[in-house]
């Protein structure tokens, strides 16, 4: 009972922040509005016992993307400009796919029922349930299905994650060292120059 | 008994989001959103006692830190227009 109201209420919250963050023209309102929207998203997730999915919401929507979306208006004005015309094809397009996708799960199983077919086929949950602990020795077994089962797939994710991060880190690196060396003209050692121009590059990631 | 407190940090979040939402200054909405974001921690942690969970708690601690570094952030963006290499940091050189 108290849990669906809190779903509920919850849920509307969501609602009420995306059509603030709609209206506000001050972006930095929209952007810390965005990390509430997050935060609660993630409350919603706890309550519905996907404590991980959870986890990563908070860490990503909140903290991570707040603190992107930060960086990106230091670099614009924060203020939205008015827009002229209203885009009402744009609107229309939008409101079919949404009902499109609402469609398309009318036909999926309720929220946690217990005959919905992969808790009930004897070789998803239940097996999982059963024998996840003894076949991996993994006492989580979400993280024995994320890290043991389907462990290639999980590879793969964190190989692609991790290329990205370290070509967005070579894009954003490169210019910084180029001023540095021009700073650094006068400096006659170059052993000493790159160890300055390293010193700097990682006090620009850390911050 | 826990049920009676999630309902009261339910009102309160509807209050201060209200705040975050309507705030004429940018104080009013930091403010708002800071302490939705402390609701939520509480709600969190009421709610794992509410279900007999209390190691919800831990959860609750670690959304209550990412909740001050989004702040942090904020403010600080606020203070200087950037947030990494701004003006404050010519002064290292």
């Amino acid at each position: 009972m108290i849990e669906q109201l809190l779903i509920v209420v919850l849920l509307t919250f969501l609602v009420v922040c995306t059509i603030g963050i709609i209206y506000l023209r001050d972006l930095l309102a929209a952007v810390i509005l965005l990390g509430i929207y997050s935060l609660t998203a993630a409350g919603i997730f706890v309550v519905m016992d996907a404590v991980d999915v959870a986890f990563t919401e908070a860490a990503v929507g909140a903290g991570i993307s707040t603190i992107l979306l930060l960086g990106c208006l230091s670099h614009t004005e924060h203020v939205q400009k008015p827009q002229r015309h209203n885009n009402y094809w744009a609107l229309g397009m939008v409101s079919v796919t949404g009902i499109l996708l609402i469609y398309g799960t009318l036909d999926m199983p309720r929220y946690g029922e217990a005959l919905s077919p992969a808790n009930s086929h004897p070789d998803l949950a239940q097996r999982f349930i059963n024998e996840s602990a003894g076949e991996t020795g993994v006492p989580n077994i979400v993280t024995s299905v994320l890290a043991s089962y389907r462990g290639y797939d999980t590879l793969g994710e964190t190989v692609v994650v991790f290329s990205a991060g370290i070509a967005v880190l070579a894009l954003l690196g490169r210019k910084r060292r180029r001023v540095d060396d021009d700073e650094n003209e006068d400096v006659t050692n170059p052993e000493l120059a790159s160890s300055a121009s390293d010193k700097s590059d990682d006090r620009g990631t850390n911050v | 008994m826990f049920g009676v407190v999630i309902i009261a940090l339910l009102i309160t979040m509807a209050m201060a989001i209200s705040r975050a939402l309507l705030g004429p200054t940018i104080y009013d909405r930091i403010l708002g959103v800071n302490s939705f974001g402390t609701k939520t921690v509480l709600l969190i942690a009421a709610y794992g006692f509410l279900t007999g969970r209390p190691e919800f708690l831990d959860i609750a601690i670690v959304y209550a830190l990412i909740n001050f570094i989004g702040t942090v952030a904020v403010l600080k963006f606020f203070e200087y227009h950037d947030l990494g290499s701004g003006a404050y940091q010519e002064d290292d050189y």
